[in-house]
């Protein structure tokens, strides 16, 4: 996939979601600001990592904040730019391409949005290979890339840079700056090199979304989307059954819960934090974070929210690897199951 | 007495209910004006009572006491689809203008922004971007500029735009901004009736937005058919308080109904839902309405039907007001039988008195399965006695079993719950659903759209975000649930008779820790004044 048109939106919208693991917020209001975003600028060309030379430079750009008020406080048009531009204004310097901070839900299609606007192309890659809930879990931040500085604007044109000592720091401070300005905002963080981006973003991720969507797509009537995705990822199908039950409830911010499912003698308890983290099968866990727990519905193949599921769904549960960087030492600190308080060791997939 | 009606696609049906009772039924063809239909209907009801009386030989009338006549009626109520088939055929819709608060946030996606091109024609579809709208915790994102305001109703003037509907980021939190714009705008606008987004949808900007313009864009129609139907009532001889029937399954009069026509869109499947329960005496089951062509799913839990928690989409505008959580599967009487036992998605439709084999065609449907089973007597049944005993079993169980399967994909949880089936295709069902005990199948089950009308009640709703500050729980959960009380009373509902149906307190993530999204919906029974037909001196 060299460019992102128009007719691509929706099935990265449907592979991000996939990628989301539950998680990442509804594309809708992604989609709809690429959308406008192409029809007034033209396609946004797609760098695969491969051709992206060492002194390029690379800017990720994502929205951060509550669901809830992203589907109600709009961004102003000019949001996006506005964090770009803070950023370049600090580092005395222009991005030559900019990048998904992740793959999953809504922030897929922010960055394309941002792209078209800016007339920058984009990079065929993101940050995490998938979607997760906290801005210092980022591949290239095992290596050294720090998010700081931070731009961050508002729908009101305020601009922030917060320049900090460590990634921790970086998402403390967004998180509570986010959160004055009214819930949302948006961001631009984690400036790199070309040959830093080459060498730690996770590879082609945009076009993997594209083609999962596409994947989706084609077999709606056939039932065996799930094992086409799985395929596709290397990964394979836990399990097929029905929700029997979802508990939810929140905690620290974060929308924390359970949901088991039989297929009538065997029983799955999947928890989530957002995006779905753990499966465990009879009690004994058969797929961990950082690997990819993806839910979709038996029939239609779409994938299904920890929002939106609830009893009596069929399912399918898929596993499939993550980035293998997130299961180093130092990957498994940020993002392994003991960070979201479950106390396991991860399973490898 | 009350009279419901319900004007659907094909019928326009009509019942007479005295009490819990069906006096009088009638069904008649729905007209392209949708008020004769009515019309033929109310006349067909009074033809029914005139038979019934004495020297007709009726021998209800012996009795003598409800010698009733269309005079003695209390409430009129009617489910419609005028507006929803206005919509979906882009037919006499007004120019409408969309005045959004919010700026500076929001410029990125604009009023109409993903309406498909035709219905924004339709509706000259004309958006505007003002200063105004509020944080989710109530801050102000910008102060309203009435100056600004006023030069937005200029151009709505010039540009011959005849009804305005206003959306303020976070009104569902906060009204104050949409309140005071409508102040401005109608005091620059005289006679442009002005839509609120409050009072239509909830969180979620576009849909709420969208919801409320297609309300505007519905206001002019909305006055001429309340207007018919007034006048069609009272060409008949009916003095009766004439009420519409909203989606949530409560009522509205019809000086609301003037504001708010987009409260009708989804009148119908609960309507049928709530007839459904009403006829067989059961308030929380679902109910499987069989068709031609497919089988709507439906959940009531205390009388009303379980809502829709995601967007739906109408006419291919996404919006977000309250619709009854329906799944509709492709199988009904008329459903195509396949060699492998599948049944539909395809139908004859309405073909199929002419298609079946039962009528001498050639097409083995869902109906000729059923009939050669001796589950109904349709048609020449010798015309299917040839069909293959164990084929005829193997598409039963498949049609039992898909249903069942549509019913259990719909519940909540894993408690016993009834199913109560209607609808002409109900003879496809077996006694006995797997997995769900026995099928309730009601009597004058064809009429229960109509029957679901005529025992509306009124509501009252709250469903705001509420920022609880520490050990004010209660009372913040308690004022909500007085207001949905008092909105019930000041809709009309009988003081006494107002409970609370729905309560919902959902803590909203990645925000600090007590923001929660309150919603409450409290019924209550019409306050009408029951005239007494005995002791008046009428008799």
């Amino acid at each position: 996939m060299r460019e992102i048109g128009l007719d691509d939106l929706a099935d990265i919208a449907t592979g991000a979601a996939i990628l989301g693991t539950g998680g990442g917020g509804d594309p809708y209001i992604g989609r709809l600001m690429a959308r406008a975003a192409l029809r007034e600028n033209g396609p946004v060309k797609l760098t695969p990592l491969a051709e992206l030379p060492d002194d390029a430079v690379v800017l990720p750009v994502a929205s951060m904040g509550a669901p809830t008020v992203m589907v109600e406080k709009l961004p102003a048009a000019d949001e996006l730019s506005n964090a770009v531009e803070a950023l370049c204004g600090y580092l005395g310097r222009r991005p030559t391409h900019l990048a998904c901070a992740e793959a999953g839900g809504v922030n897929s299609l922010i960055p394309v949005a941002a792209a078209a606007r800016t007339g920058l192309p984009l990079i065929d890659a993101d940050g995490m290979g998938r979607a997760f809930p906290e801005l210092q879990m980022f591949v290239p931040g095992l290596y050294g890339v720090k998010a700081s500085p931070m731009a961050m604007s508002d729908d009101k044109g305020n601009r922030a840079v917060i320049h900090t000592v460590d990634n921790h720091w970086t998402e403390r401070l967004a998180r509570a700056a986010t959160v004055e300005m009214g819930g949302s905002s948006t961001t631009a963080l984690y400036a790199m090199t070309g040959r830093q981006a080459r060498e730690y973003m996770v590879p082609g991720t945009l076009s993997l979304c594209a083609e999962l969507g596409a994947l989706v797509e084609r077999h709606r009537t056939t039932g065996d989307t799930a094992e086409a995705v799985a395929e596709r990822l290397g990964g394979r199908v836990l399990f097929t059954g029905k929700v029997l039950d979802v508990e939810r409830r929140t905690v620290g911010g974060f929308a924390r819960g359970t949901a088991r499912l039989t297929d009538g003698s065997a029983e799955l308890r999947l928890s989530f934090q957002n995006e779905h983290l753990l499966a465990e099968l009879d009690g004994v866990p058969v797929a961990t974070t950082p690997d990819l727990i993806c839910v979709l519905d038996q029939q239609t193949g779409v994938p299904v929210t920890t929002e939106g599921t609830r009893y009596g769904q069929r399912v399918t549960v898929l596993v499939a690897p993550c980035d293998p960087r997130w299961h180093t030492p130092e990957g498994l600190a940020l993002v392994g199951p003991r960070y979201f308080g479950y106390d396991l060791d991860p399973v490898t997939t | 007495m009350r009279i419901g009606i319900d004007v659907g696609g094909t019928n326009t049906d009509a019942v007479l209910m005295d009490g819990e009772r069906v006096v009088a039924a009638v069904k008649r063809s729905t007209t392209r004006d949708v008020t004769g239909g009515i019309v033929a209907a109310l006349e067909g009801l009074r033809d029914q009572l005139l038979h019934d009386r004495p020297g007709a030989g009726s021998p209800r009338a012996a009795g003598g006491t409800d010698t009733a006549t269309l005079s003695d009626v209390n409430a009129v109520m009617i489910g419609t689809t005028h507006f929803i088939n206005a919509l979906v055929e882009a037919d006499r819709l007004a120019p409408t203008a969309a005045v959004r608060l919010g700026l500076p946030a929001t410029s990125a996606l604009p009023p109409f922004v993903d309406w498909p091109d035709a219905l924004v024609e339709a509706v000259s579809g004309r958006g505007y971007l003002c200063h105004g709208g509020h944080e989710f915790d109530g801050r102000l994102i910008s102060e309203l500029d009435p100056d600004e305001l006023r030069r937005t109703a200029d151009d709505i003037r010039a540009r011959g735009i005849r009804s305005v509907a206003v959306s303020s980021v976070f009104s569902p939190v906060n009204i104050e901004f949409e309140e005071r714009a409508a102040e401005i705008l109608a005091a620059e606008l005289p006679g442009v009736p002005i839509s609120l987004s409050h009072e239509i949808g909830r969180i979620g900007l576009l849909e709420r937005e969208n919801a409320t313009i297609v309300n505007a864009a519905l206001r002019e129609l909305a006055t001429g058919i309340v207007d018919g139907l007034a006048g069609a009532m009272a060409g008949l001889g009916i003095t009766a308080p004439l009420y519409l029937s909203q989606n949530d399954g409560t009522l509205m009069d019809l000086e609301f109904a003037r504001r708010y026509p987009v409260a009708t869109f989804a009148s119908g499947p609960t309507n049928s839902m709530r007839g459904a329960a009403a006829l067989s005496g059961i308030g929380t089951c679902a109910v499987v309405d069989i068709g031609g062509t497919t089988s709507d799913i439906g959940i009531l839990s205390g009388g009303f039907p379980r809502e829709a928690t995601t967007e739906v989409t109408v006419a291919g505008i996404r919006t977000n007001f309250r619709m009854p959580d329906v799944l509709s599967i492709g199988l009904g009487g008329g459903s195509r039988i396949h060699p492998d036992h599948g049944v539909g998605p395809d139908s004859v439709g309405y073909r199929l008195p002419e298609q079946a084999l039962v009528f001498g065609g050639s097409t083995l449907t869902a109906t000729d399965i059923a009939v050669a089973a001796g589950r109904a007597e349709i048609g020449d049944p010798s015309l299917v006695a040839h069909l293959d005993r164990s084929m005829v079993q193997a598409v039963l169980k498949r049609i039992a079993d898909e249903v069942a399967e549509a019913v259990e994909r719909m519940r909540t949880s894993p408690e016993p719950l009834p199913v109560v089936a209607v609808g002409g295709g109900s003879i496809l069902l077996p006694d006995e659903l797997p997995g769900c005990g026995t099928l309730h199948r009601p009597g004058n089950h064809s009429v229960a759209n109509a029957i679901g009308a005529a025992i509306a009640q009124i509501g009252g709703e709250v469903d705001r975000i509420y920022t609880v500050a520490p050990g004010r729980r209660e009372t913040v959960l308690d004022e909500a649930r007085q207001e949905a009380v008092d909105r019930a009373i000041a809709g009309g509902a009988q003081p006494g008779s107002v409970r609370i149906v729905e309560f919902d307190e959902i803590p909203v993530p990645y925000l600090p820790g007590d923001a929660t999204r309150i919603r409450v919906k409290a019924v209550g029974d019409l306050a009408i004044k029951e005239l007494s037909t005995k002791g008046t001196g009428h008799a």
